[in-house]
């Protein structure tokens, strides 16, 4: 199996999933009960805080345990809204966010809050101009992510963080479920207040994640109950779950670390080769993340050459896997302004630290036999 | 172009005479230690000034830790570039641009290296017209600016720098002998250690610990203490004192309003012979005088009769919500709201004494054979070194 499709999903690293079946039989008990067991599992969870901590050069208490992306995402903005709306009901979020950040936006509009889509340019890019001159008097929240996941674009988030930093009446939320693990980002002192990650995307478990809660801020919680993760996520605390993240987090800190650039190597590698097949063209822009190439074989269906990969154990997607559902349309591409012929015919493939050069060769001839197949088909 | 150093402020202990040179290492040694996560950073002494070296790491979390060690009186980033004027002009409109809340500044230069040609005078002028032509937001003010951009220019090369950001104070750790804190879980004595610290002062702590009414959870709880006072030190050794016997002693056999005052005396009793044997010279305590019973005049009066040990008070004069502010600032306050019960909160006579006399509780005392208690207590004791890696060090490394 070729499997390219990390951008939807990644395989569990086995000392992730080790650790996770270690903690859910050998420390079972409820952190908050307070006999010896509790205190144990209560250790090993402010332990988990503690690595997550350091890795992301935060204090542990900014650390919320959560079920993924979705949660992360909706947790900080219906969060900040809910908490903040006396002092405003403005939003600025991206064209290009993904869905639960755009729908939670929405869902907010039917509460009688504004929202702001900034539009991106053709490179997938939010302007600097356009965020300064969105913010109003009653702006609450900016919430733009770092990388996007279907272009694999990559925001100006530090110089969106330093417009946040003049203007404290707001909070700002990068979703950053993309990024983690494949590029940097400074989160102390950068005008970030919340930050959502996914476990999932990071050879981690489903159903695991992290928002980063910067100690000021404030949310309405979601879920009400025991008070725990500082009363913003109640219920039980996903012991084995969290210990798994924190794991994972530092498996993929350490390829991170020692990859010297293999990955963004590989991609470019891919990125010539995809060029020189005839009928295809590049949607990603230059200075991208290095996991993410997302092109467009005009005139052919995406859904056919996936499946014929599919055959042969080639493993590749289009658009994103939550949206895919949808229309043919890409949502993202669209907002790109990129033709129709082009937004409707749009393939992604993203890699890992575990990619290699054999596989990326193979994907390639593969593709080029299944265009030149079809490309015969249609004409 | 970006900080590449920071330079190291060091003010009251230019004073100390000959002790200087031991004050200063000392004080390289704990910023060292400090930043031991980042190998790739360099702690250096030249012509009486200290830099850490950053080669290449963001400066922001190795200024946040420099802000946490004893001794540094400010600190500031700062730029190395060579003796050429068109690179300095750049690397001060860099330092005024990345400095916070600044409207308006001054440039002041010092040309040590008379071999430079443009004159001090003249070169703040240079700078000046530099940095205004190149951006809108700030106004000159040579009286008070809001930053002063500092460019020395030396025979090796020329220093830049800006913001001056305000360090803990003090003296290095290590440089005042020890003390022997005692914590009981609360959050008035991690405050006092953090203080006496403050003063160059190294600290070991005593805990009192008493099974099954107390739990191994209030025991964590002081290890978790301990461990955020050795972020502003060194290793903190913890030694607990068994101490459910005594206590159920004094509350079966001595006269109800007494029993605190004399658990408080067994306590400093426990806590001098511990300081002969460790060889420390004090005793370290959270009292703030009239806060609860115990630290009314007359109890710390009988109470600390039983010892001639120094008793060091930090907290003596300060009122509580001030105590809770430190507390918030050096991260204990959080650990010390955990609810677990502790020795002194399980055996809560009713109406404690405010003002026990010494002679009555000396009469009272005479009924208990003290000295066998005492014995069996520091028998007992068990030491914890607490280090400032995390206390769960092995325990669950598998896991992660």
């Amino acid at each position: 199996m070729i499997y390219l499709d990390n951008s939807a999903t990644t395989k569990p690293y086995p000392e992730v999933i080790k650790s996770f079946q270690q903690v859910s039989e050998s420390y079972f008990a409820n952190p908050s009960s307070i006999h010896q067991f509790g205190g144990e599992a209560e250790k090993l969870l402010l332990k988990a805080k503690e690595q997550t901590a350091k890795i992301l050069r935060v204090e542990p208490d900014e650390i919320i345990f959560t079920s993924g992306g979705t949660e992360g995402n909706n947790t900080a903005i219906k969060g900040i809204a809910l908490e903040h709306q006396t002092r405003g009901k403005h939003i600025i979020t991206s064209e290009i966010e993904h869905p639960s950040v755009l729908e939670a936006c929405h869902a907010l509009e039917t509460l009688g809050f504004a929202v702001t889509y900034l539009p991106v340019n053709q490179n997938g890019l939010v302007s600097i101009a356009d965020v300064k001159q969105a913010i109003r008097n009653d702006t609450i929240l900016i919430s733009i992510m770092h990388v996007n996941n279907e272009l694999g674009s990559v925001q100006p988030i530090e110089e969106i963080g330093s417009i946040a930093k003049n203007n404290p009446k707001l909070f700002f939320h990068v979703d950053d479920v993309q990024g983690l693990g494949k590029l940097p980002l400074k989160l102390k002192n950068s005008g970030i207040d919340l930050c959502t990650m996914s476990g999932h995307k990071i050879h981690g478990l489903k159903g695991t994640g992290i928002l980063y809660v910067n100690k000021r801020t404030k949310l309405f919680p979601l879920f009400h109950g025991g008070h725990q993760e500082r009363n913003i996520r109640s219920g039980t605390e996903n012991l084995p779950g969290a210990v798994a993240m924190a794991k994972a987090l530092r498996l993929i800190s350490d390829k991170q670390k020692n990859n010297n650039g293999e990955m963004t190597k590989l991609r470019d590698y891919l990125r010539t080769e995809l060029e020189k097949i005839h009928g295809v063209v590049i949607n990603t822009p230059e200075n991208a993340a290095p996991h993410i190439i997302n092109f467009s074989v005009p005139g052919l269906k995406p859904e056919v050459i996936i499946h014929m990969l599919g055959e042969q154990q080639i493993y590749i997607s289009t658009k994103s896997a939550c949206s895919s559902k949808l229309t043919d349309e890409s949502r993202i591409l669209a907002a790109c302004a990129l033709d129709k012929v082009r937004t409707t015919s749009a393939l992604r493939v993203s890699l890992s630290y575990d990619s290699t050069r054999q596989e990326v060769t193979a994907f390639l001839q593969a593709l080029k036999k299944a265009v030149d197949q079809l490309k015969e088909v249609m004409e | 172009m970006e900080f590449d150093h920071i330079l190291i402020r060091y003010g009251e202990m230019a004073l100390k005479g000959k002790n200087r040179k031991k004050f200063i290492v000392k004080l390289q040694e704990n910023i060292q230690r400090k930043l031991a996560d980042f190998p790739d950073v360099k702690v250096t002494r030249t012509q009486g000034r200290m830099f850490v070296l950053l080669n290449g790491e963001d400066p922001v979390p190795i200024v946040a830790k420099c802000k946490e060690v004893f001794g540094i009186h400010s600190l500031s980033l700062a730029i190395k570039v060579e003796n050429d004027e068109t690179k300095i002009k750049d690397a001060a409109l860099y330092a005024l641009t990345t400095s916070e809340n600044v409207k308006t500044f001054k440039v002041s230069v010092k040309r040590i290296d008379k071999n430079f040609p443009i004159h001090s005078q003249e070169m703040n002028q240079v700078i000046g017209t530099h940095l205004l032509v190149n951006t809108t937001r700030y106004k000159v003010d040579v009286h008070n600016p809001d930053l002063e951009v500092k460019v020395e220019i030396r025979t090796e090369a020329t220093y830049i720098t800006a913001s001056i950001i305000p360090g803990l104070g003090g003296l290095p750790v290590g440089t005042s002998g020890k003390t022997l804190l005692m914590l009981s879980g609360g959050i008035d004595s991690p405050v006092a250690g953090f203080l006496a610290m403050k003063r160059g002062v190294e600290i070991e702590a005593i805990h009192f610990h008493s099974p099954p009414f107390t739990s191994e959870r209030a025991k964590q709880k002081v290890l978790d203490l301990a461990r955020k006072l050795t972020e502003y030190g060194n290793t903190v050794k913890v030694h607990i004192v068994p101490f459910t016997k005594v206590q159920q002693s004094i509350f079966r056999e001595m006269p109800d309003g007494y029993a605190m005052t004399i658990m408080r005396r067994m306590m400093f009793r426990i806590s001098e012979i511990l300081c002969e044997k460790e060889h420390i010279l004090s005793i370290t305590t959270g009292e703030s005088l009239g806060q609860v019973a115990s630290q009314t005049m007359e109890s710390m009066n009988a109470i600390n009769e039983v010892t001639t040990m120094p008793i060091l008070r930090p907290l003596i004069a300060m009122d509580k919500n001030d105590i809770i502010k430190v507390s918030r600032t050096i991260h204990t306050y959080d650990i010390s709201i955990r609810p677990y019960e502790d020795c002194c909160t399980i055996f809560v006579p009713k109406s404690p004494k405010t003002r026990p006399g010494r002679e009555k509780v000396n009469y009272f005392e005479g009924q208990m054979n003290i000295t066998e208690m005492l014995e069996e207590a520091v028998r007992g004791i068990e030491t914890v070194k607490v280090t400032n890696k995390s206390d769960t060090v092995g325990e669950f490394d598998d896991l992660f």
